[in-house]
This record gives structure tokens, C-alpha cells and sequence, in this order.
């Protein structure tokens, strides 16, 4: 038996003969006695307050156990957090927010008796206008709750920066851009929606919920019902997809909470439907960003300027790292990123994939492309040449950084030598064909909270205890293969158990830091169990062993800067009478360090770069402005790219190893696939058709001729 | 959902007898378009009379050339059909760039001519729409209007029809046969639908309890050479944002028969006959497709959110045009 060889191994995921077979449980479908049925109610206003409530009919119809509302739910001892908190005041602050629900014998009776409970409201004036130009932007203060940092922004950084003198810059650069760029609000819609089942005892309150990490759950829920932690169980072995939606927001499983209080030892059910999936789980927020560059006569870039105007809450505020990318892409001397956030009657938004990133970098590297083109430089050369030695901002080295080498291999890769350097790029058949190239980032942070138990039998076996969580990405397999080569053993010989609060606690899975938290803690239990069988003379004692260690402190952490890079290509059609697009061909290099499992880190890169054109293309959430709501709230009406949207996708990923990052040598990859893709395809379609769209996504009115 | 009494109606005379008489009771056949708007409670009928079963699921050959088609054909039924493929094949297109597979296989033919609009403020119950509950207003109009129509409209309701078999239907000059409570008649689809000035209320001249049973579409040898194209805002699953069903011939260099029709811009197929008129015995140019395709859309009453659509439908018609002529040389 040996673990040589596990990491970097191409196995199948574990569980794919359950989850092909049916037989792997997801929240809504635990087998439980007798369950009783929640549907809730959503506000039909944006902005104002419940006055009144007739839950007569409701309540009178058979089969019906409960009518909650803010009038008789229970109080909470945290009831001013809304994506915790619910019904704990008339107050309305978001169209589509929870204001009842309904507990009824059957999901049937449920929904019937919620459409007959009747509220009246006091509107006032809705207010859902996204402009930078408004004059009650704020700079952002973000709170710090569980596994998240104190600081301006979500990640723990500073909303603005500065370094040397942005404005003297721009004056003494020979060439100049400045573009302003704009993104809509994006929906998460993972596959499977958010559901819970719940049931309440006086000895303990069982949770099957969809989750991205438990221990977060169970501590928020905790908190908001004023109860110790210990006597609630969050279980979640399978996720069907989250994209960032199923860590922060549960009010969805408060409801479930309280709906199990109202029918004490009976579970509850309850599972969103996509329509209300639209306002309650999150959205990433709508952008406003100025981008403004100064470059030598050469093209080196002398100021980079990036300003971002976020589209927050009124309920809660959250702002995230737009600016992000900008600090670290590209040398130049003079630099400044600022945040400012405007405050809106609509529903919280929350991190969805590439947080910051996704729509920062769409910016960023929009402007590149338009800066390299006005200058007469080739898009990949010029970001070459203005490629950091150090982080612009810190001044620390990077732990490892490959976006030239990317560059070059999706260069080679993609035939990019044979690109026309003219606008319009090439026409056939009625269709123009163009090709674009944009950078990719994300960075690999270590979060703390997170504790490993590996225990060894006599027989042999090891079984490894985390509470980390498996939303599709492979973490059933990835953590089993490290363990197994920290161990040094076959991965057939490790158990690993996830997806449960009885199982030691675990950051959520988010911010591409799951394998390097989970991973490096189970690294560091290998090596304790290993020097403890060492001291036992290398055998296992009859009553096995057992060994408990938390995440070790990374000693690098203020030594380098740790990111993850990629390089992405893509070749457009954009048809001459319709304006319509289609993208035949998208490719990308990353630089994710030490690659755990190539199949799962593959179908993670294409995922996320379907993600990203789909974003391009289609994501807009269609809000109305006299009333505050998502307009097109069904995926009839808000439209992911389909099979047919998608044409060929190709990745790759550098053979590198990351020194310092995690004893694997990995860094992130859920997340710097989608970081580019839609500059990339942005950039292609200003190829094919010499039309620059700076405002996503890009659909054929902008295309028109 | 409201709680329904489902029926299955034992022959057709009951059927239209009990839908006739009880406003709140509904036919129900393939129940796509319907069943989902009952979940969302927009529609609310206490009765489902099923009907499925007693409309024909045959396509006949006419004898005079062309075709019957049963109501209770399904929309895959329809669009495989090897006459249909042959002899109208924008009919079968239609039918393919519209749903998908698991609907086509569900939805009949008669269905997919009354399918209700996919306006989100029609399909909203907590939303004003004169459709749905008349006389609220029209909250679509100063809204999101990408979807909305552009020729045709009224004050009252800027709600587009959303069938594309029903374009293809219009560009055949297709009849629908009835039966209802005053008896059998027939309707040609380019008359089957209201203008919403009249009351957007009701879609069709259809009486309570009258009942689609066929569709006829005569002979039309023009149709042999024909083409559907519906533009969207994605490849597949989405609804036209403007589609054209046209066929054209050309004769010593001269138009001879052209057949055009245009989805996702009106409250119905919008048969261009003002096109159709402008383009007959002209050359057959891409000058002559242009002037045509204007001339029909000077009618056009954008707003400012679906103005796009005027030059995207004169360009898809333009395009549709050159591609056939194209094909036929």
C-alpha cells in the first residue's frame, strides 16, 4: 500500500455510482416520519412595512397547521441580520422578502392556503436606481460575522488605495484611456435549490439542509435562536451546486426552524422554488466601473485607475472586491482603486462565484483590450510587457505566478499568431469571426476554523473527519487523495466523512480556499498520526489511534502575495443582419498550482468558463424600477447560456507546484475560471465587428447595425 | 395552485356543453401552457375538462392537395411528419426552434394556437395587466420591454403572441376547424386573434366552449421552398425576440409568390401583407426585400426598450429573402 501517486491521480468522484444511480441523499430527500410541509410568503412591495394580516382563511383550511407572520413568530435573540433573521417586524425592505409562511399536512395545502392569506401594507417610495452619478454613495464598512474578515470590503480589504500619484500620472502619460464599464445583478441558481428539512425536539434540532459548510450554518442559526450549538446537527453530505449562494444567506432554514417549533418533533420540509430563489439566496451585485489608464510612449503602463460604484442593500450592506484584480494585474507606478456602494430598495446581495473578480477583471481586461488596440499593440505583448515582478500595491513577491507563461501556451495553443490584426477580423457565411484574450486571477486564502480527525483501525483502515462540504466540485475524492498520500497509503484505505456538524468543524467551501484549508489541515493530522505510530514502533495498537489537529498557521502568509492565474481565448461569431453571438470556441491555461485531481479540477475550469459565457452573454436580472422587482424571475425569462450557447471548450493547466501556498502545492481553481471570460469574449466581438460592448451582457441590440 | 375537479369528458358534445355553461371550467389537452399558469395561480379554473382523447391525433392528406391535421397531434408529431417536412418545412422548423423536446412530445397542435402570452407582468397575479384581470392597466407598457410588441398593440396590452408554429400557420394561410355550442365552423388563422384595442382579455374570436378539433393548410407548392428563422437572445430555449416564416418565388428575375409572416412583435402572427403587396412582380433584390420590409414595419410603434426590434425584423426578413433566392439560383 502506498499513497505515492494518489495526488494528481485523474480518479472518478466516489460518489458518481450514487449520485448517477439516484442514491445520494440531498436535503429534500432524507427519509423521515410524518414530515409536515412550509410555504412562505413573499412581499409583493419593495419598500414599507406589513399593517395588516387576515390569516383566517388560511388558518381554517383542512390540513392546515400554522400561519406564521411577524405577529406570532418566534422572537430571536439576533434578529436584525436579514439573511439570518426573519419575521421579526412588519418592515419591509425588498421586494420578494419573507413575510409569512404557511405549515400544512401536505406541500399542496401549503401553497394553496399561502395565496389565501391576505396583507395589507404601507408602501413608501421605491428606490432601485443604479447610478454613479447619485449623491448618497457611501464608502463601504463591511461587517465581519463568521468567516468573513473586519474591513471595508467582504474579503477584509480596504474599499480605496492609492499608491504614488494617480492624477500626475495620467498627466504625464503620452497615450490614454478612460472607459467606464457596467455589469447587471446575477443569479447563483445552482441545480439543486436551497431546501431543509428540520425537526425541533427538546433534546436537539436536526437540520438536513443544502449547505456549503454546516459549521457555519449551525453557528448562525445558533445565534439567531439563542440556543447553544451543540444541540443542533447540520447535516449535508451532497450539495447540488451553490456558487456561493448557500454560505451567508439562511433564512430559508430559519424558516424551516420555525416551522419545526410549530409542530415540535415532526420534520418540516421546505424547498424554494426558482421564482423566489431570485430574491432570497443572494445575487451578485450590479457594477459601475471607471477604468482609466496612462501608458509611455513604449506602453508601459505609468497609472492604472480603477472606480467602482456597487449596488448594495438597504437591508444589509454588502460590498465585495471589484477593485481587487486591479491592484495586483499590472506594474505601473502611479495607481488608485476606490469603492463606493448605492444603497437600494432591493434584496441582499452575497458572493457568487469570483466574487470581486469575475466582474472587476471585466473591466480591467475589457480596458486592456481597448487600451493595446488604440495603442497598435498586440493585446497578449502588451500585458507582457507590463507584467509585476513584485505585487504593485504590497511590494511582496507572489508564492507563484505563471500569467506569462499562460499567456504564451494559450497563445500557442489557441493559433493566435494567425489572428488578423484588423477590425473586421474575417467574415463567413454572413457571420463575422473575431478572437479575444483576457487574463484570469483569484487568490488562494487560508481561512482559519478548521480541525481534522484521522483515525487509524487494526485493520489498516483510516478514516478521516472534517466537516467540509462537497457542492459538486469533488471534495469527496480531492480530500480522500490527500489524505492518502499524506498518509502514505492506497486511497481505497481512506474513509472520509464530510457534510456533518458531528464531524470536526470546517470553513465553508468559497473563496477557492476548500482544498487548501481542508486539505492542509488533514495534511498536518497525517503527520501527527504518522509520528504517533512512529512512536508506537510503526505498528497500530488493537484499540486503533486517533488523532485531532487544527489548520497550522501558514508562516508565508505575510511573505508572499498567493494567487491563482489563467489565461483565456476566445473566438466569436457575430451574425451581420441579427447581431446574434455565438462562441465557438473557448480556451483556457490556468496556473493552479499542483493539480489534486485533473478530471474534477477539469470539469471545475469548464464549468466555470461556461459560467463566464454565460455571463457574456446572457445574465441580467431585468429589475423593474416602479416596483422593485426581478422582472424575469424564472429561467424562462433570466437565461444561462444552453447546450447549444456552448461550443468547444479546452483547458490546461501549467505543470507548476506552489512552495508556499499549502504543503500540496495547490492553489485555488474554482474560481479563476470565470475571472476573464467575458472580457475575453468582449474583446472577441470587438475583433469581429469593431463594436466595443462595456456593458454586460452582450446581447444583439448592442450589435445591431 | 387552487384546489380543481378534473374530468375526462366522454364525448365531444358534453365537453363543449360543460365548458360552455360553466365559466370557470377550462378544456384541458396537452396542459403545458396551462398547468404551469394555474401553479402560479394567473389562471384558476375549478373544472378541467379533458379532452385530449377525443380530438383527432391524425394528418390527413386533403384531396385537393394539403393537409388535416387533428387537434390532438403533438407539436413532435407535426414537425416529423415527412409531408410536413417536405411540403412545408417552415412549418416543421417552426415547430423545432420552439420548447423543447419533453413539451413537443406534450403539447398538441390545437394548444399551441391558444398559449397565453409570455408577458411577466401577464404571468405575475400580483402585477396590473389587462389581460389577466381587466381594466387594472397595463403595467407592462412603462416596464421591462425587450419582449414586447411593436406592431399591432394598443394602450391596453403590449403583450406578444409567443407560438412559433402559429407563424408558420399564418404565412400558410392555415383555417382552424371548431366546434362549440352554436356548432361547427372555421376560422382562418390569420383571423383566429383579437386585436387588443378590442379587449385584451380574450386572445382569440374563440366562444366559451368552443373547441379547436383540426387545422387545414391548403396546397401551396411556394411552400416546398420555405424557411423558418427565429432570433433570440440565446441558441435554443427562448422565445423569439422577432422570427419570420417566408417563402418566395422568383420568376425571370421577378417576385411571383411570396409568403412572409413575423413572430415575437405583434399579439398574434403578423402575416406582412403590406410586404407581401409591396414586394409582388418587383425584382428580386436586396433593394426590393429592404423597401418591402419597411414599408411593413412604418406601422411600427416601438417603445423605448424594444425599438431594437424594428431593424432587427427588417434585417431577418431581408436575410430570410436573400437566402432563399440564394438557394434557388
Amino acid at each position: 500500500m502506498s499513497g505515492r501517486g494518489a495526488v494528481g491521480a485523474p480518479l472518478d468522484r466516489v460518489e458518481g455510482h450514487l449520485k448517477v444511480r439516484g442514491a445520494a441523499t440531498y436535503a429534500n430527500e432524507w427519509p423521515v416520519e410524518n414530515p409536515a410541509y412550509l410555504y412562505p410568503l413573499l412581499s409583493t412591495i419593495a419598500s414599507g412595512r406589513v399593517t395588516g394580516v387576515d390569516a383566517s382563511a388560511a388558518t381554517a383550511e383542512p390540513g392546515v397547521l400554522g400561519v406564521l407572520t411577524h405577529l406570532n413568530a418566534p422572537k430571536l435573540a439576533w434578529p436584525n441580520d436579514p439573511e439570518v433573521a426573519a419575521l421579526q417586524s412588519g418592515e419591509v425592505a425588498f421586494h420578494g422578502q419573507f413575510v409569512g409562511a404557511v405549515v400544512a399536512e401536505s406541500i399542496e395545502i401549503a401553497r394553496y392556503a399561502a395565496g389565501l392569506v391576505t396583507l395589507e401594507y404601507e408602501k413608501r417610495p421605491v428606490d432601485v436606481d443604479m447610478r454613479a452619478d447619485r449623491d448618497d454613495l457611501l464608502k463601504p464598512q463591511h461587517a465581519a460575522i463568521f468567516g468573513s474578515q473586519p474591513g471595508d470590503l467582504q474579503d477584509g480589504s480596504s474599499a480605496d488605495s492609492a499608491v504614488g500619484d494617480f492624477e500626475a500620472g495620467m498627466d504625464s502619460a503620452i497615450h490614454t484611456l478612460d472607459a467606464t464599464y457596467s455589469t447587471p445583478i446575477q443569479h447563483h441558481h445552482p441545480l439543486e435549490p436551497h431546501t431543509a428539512i428540520a425537526v425541533w425536539t427538546d433534546d436537539e434540532i436536526t437540520l438536513y439542509c443544502s449547505s456549503q459548510g454546516v459549521h457555519l450554518h449551525r453557528t448562525l442559526l445558533a445565534n439567531a435562536f439563542g440556543i447553544d450549538a451543540s444541540r443542533i446537527r447540520v447535516i449535508s453530505p451532497h450539495v447540488g451546486g451553490a456558487f456561493g449562494s448557500k454560505v451567508f444567506p439562511v433564512t430559508w432554514a430559519t424558516l424551516a426552524f420555525m416551522g419545526a417549533q410549530l409542530v415540535p418533533g415532526r420534520p418540516v420540509k421546505f424547498a424554494l422554488t426558482r421564482q423566489q430563489m431570485f430574491t432570497l439566496v443572494g445575487h451578485r451585485p450590479a457594477t459601475i466601473q471607471r477604468i482609466r489608464l496612462g501608458a509611455d510612449a513604449d506602453g508601459r503602463l505609468v497609472a492604472l485607475g480603477h472606480d467602482v460604484v456597487q449596488e448594495t442593500a438597504r437591508a444589509k450592506q454588502y460590498a465585495e472586491q471589484t477593485v481587487a484584480a486591479s491592484r495586483l494585474m499590472y506594474a505601473a507606478p502611479h495607481r488608485r482603486t476606490t469603492t463606493r456602494i448605492a444603497t437600494l430598495d432591493l434584496p441582499v446581495p452575497t458572493i457568487m462565484r469570483g466574487p470581486g473578480e469575475a466582474t472587476g477583471m471585466f473591466a480591467l481586461e475589457s480596458a486592456m483590450d481597448e487600451f493595446a488596440v488604440s495603442m497598435g499593440m498586440d493585446p497578449i505583448e502588451f500585458r507582457v510587457l507590463n507584467e509585476p515582478a513584485v505585487h504593485p500595491e504590497s511590494g511582496l513577491p507572489f508564492s507563484s505566478r505563471h500569467l506569462v507563461t499562460c499567456l504564451r501556451e494559450g497563445s500557442r495553443r489557441f493559433g493566435w499568431e494567425h489572428r488578423a490584426p484588423a477590425t473586421p477580423a474575417r467574415s463567413e457565411n454572413g457571420w463575422l469571426i473575431g478572437t479575444g484574450v483576457a487574463s484570469s486571477t483569484y487568490p488562494s486564502p487560508r481561512l482559519p476554523g478548521n480541525t481534522a480527525t484521522i483515525r487509524v483501525g487494526a485493520d489498516g483502515r483510516h478514516t478521516v473527519r472534517i466537516a467540509a462540504a462537497d457542492i459538486g466540485t469533488g471534495t469527496w475524492t480531492t480530500l480522500a487523495q490527500i489524505a492518502a498520500e499524506a498518509l502514505d497509503v492506497a486511497v481505497e484505505d481512506v474513509t472520509l466523512q464530510i457534510g456533518d456538524t458531528d464531524h470536526p468543524l470546517a470553513s465553508s467551501a468559497g473563496f477557492s480556499s476548500g482544498i487548501n484549508c481542508w486539505g492542509t489541515t488533514i495534511h498536518a493530522a497525517a503527520g501527527e498520526l504518522r509520528a504517533a505510530l512512529n512512536e508506537n514502533g510503526g505498528a497500530v495498537p488493537d484499540e486503533g489511534l486517533e488523532v485531532t489537529t487544527d489548520i497550522p498557521d501558514n508562516p508565508y502568509i505575510a511573505q508572499y502575495a498567493m494567487y491563482s492565474f489563467g489565461a483565456q481565448f476566445a473566438e466569436v461569431r457575430v451574425h451581420e443582419d441579427t447581431g446574434e453571438v455565438r462562441v465557438p470556441r473557448l480556451l483556457g491555461v490556468f496556473d493552479v498550482g499542483r493539480v489534486i485531481n485533473p478530471k474534477t479540477a477539469r470539469s471545475q475550469l469548464l464549468g466555470g468558463m461556461t459560467q463566464g459565457l454565460s455571463m457574456a452573454l446572457h445574465e441580467a436580472a431585468a429589475i423593474d424600477p416602479r416596483y422593485g422587482h426581478v422582472v424575469n424571475n424564472d429561467l424562462g425569462g433570466y437565461h444561462f447560456a444552453a447546450n447549444a450557447d456552448v461550443g468547444s471548450i479546452e483547458v490546461h493547466c501549467l505543470e507548476e507546484r506552489d512552495p508556499y501556498v499549502n504543503p500540496m502545492g495547490s492553489k485555488g481553481a474554482g474560481e479563476v475560471c470565470i475571472v476573464g471570460t467575458a472580457a475575453a469574449i468582449a474583446n472577441a466581438v470587438c475583433h469581429a465587428t469593431g463594436i466595443r460592448v462595456r456593458d454586460l451582457p452582450i446581447t444583439l441590440d448592442k450589435l445591431l447595425r | 395552485m387552487k384546489p380543481f375537479t378534473y374530468q375526462r369528458a366522454g364525448d365531444m358534445s358534453s365537453a363543449v356543453a360543460t365548458v360552455a355553461e360553466r365559466p370557470e371550467a377550462s378544456f384541458l389537452a396537452g396542459g403545458t401552457n396551462l398547468v404551469d399558469l394555474m401553479k402560479m395561480e394567473v389562471l384558476t379554473p375549478e373544472l378541467l375538462v379533458d379532452v385530449r382523447h377525443l380530438v383527432s391525433h391524425q394528418i390527413q392528406d386533403l384531396p385537393g392537395g394539403g393537409l388535416r391535421i387533428g387537434a390532438g397531434v403533438s407539436n413532435s408529431e407535426l414537425a416529423a411528419d415527412r409531408r410536413v417536412r417536405r411540403g412545408y418545412p417552415m412549418l416543421s422548423q417552426a415547430i423545432l426552434a420552439g420548447a423543447s423536446y419533453q413539451l413537443r412530445n406534450l403539447a398538441t397542435v390545437g394548444g399551441n394556437f391558444l398559449q397565453r402570452t409570455r408577458c411577466m407582468y401577464f404571468r405575475d397575479v400580483t402585477m396590473p395587466c389587462n389581460k389577466r384581470e381587466p381594466g387594472t392597466g397595463c403595467s407592462a407598457r412603462d416596464g421591462q420591454q425587450r419582449d414586447l410588441a411593436i406592431l399591432g398593440a394598443s394602450k391596453l396590452c403590449v403583450a406578444t403572441h409567443p407560438s412559433d408554429m402559429a407563424v408558420a400557420m399564418a404565412a400558410l394561410d392555415a383555417v382552424v376547424h371548431t366546434v362549440g355550442p352554436a356548432g361547427e365552423r372555421t376560422v382562418p388563422v390569420n383571423r383566429l386573434y383579437r386585436s387588443p384595442s378590442d379587449g385584451p382579455e380574450r386572445d382569440t374570436v374563440l366562444d366559451r366552449g368552443e373547441l379547436i378539433t383540426a387545422v387545414e393548410i391548403p396546397a401551396a407548392p411556394i411552400a416546398a421552398r420555405s424557411r423558418y428563422r427565429k432570433v433570440r437572445d440565446r441558441a435554443s430555449y427562448a422565445f423569439a425576440l422577432v422570427s419570420v416564416a417566408a417563402a418566395i418565388e422568383v420568376g425571370d428575375g421577378a417576385v411571383s409568390g411570396v409568403r412572409i409572416a413575423l413572430g415575437g412583435v405583434a399579439h398574434r402572427p403578423w402575416r406582412a401583407t403590406t410586404a407581401e403587396r409591396e414586394l409582388f412582380g418587383m425584382p428580386a433584390t436586396e433593394e426590393s426585400f429592404r423597401a418591402a420590409a419597411e414599408a411593413e414595419l412604418a406601422a411600427a410603434w416601438p417603445l423605448p426598450g424594444n425599438a431594437f426590434k424594428v431593424p432587427l425584423a427588417r434585417n431577418t426578413v431581408v436575410g430570410m429573402l436573400r437566402a432563399l433566392t440564394e438557394e434557388a439560383r
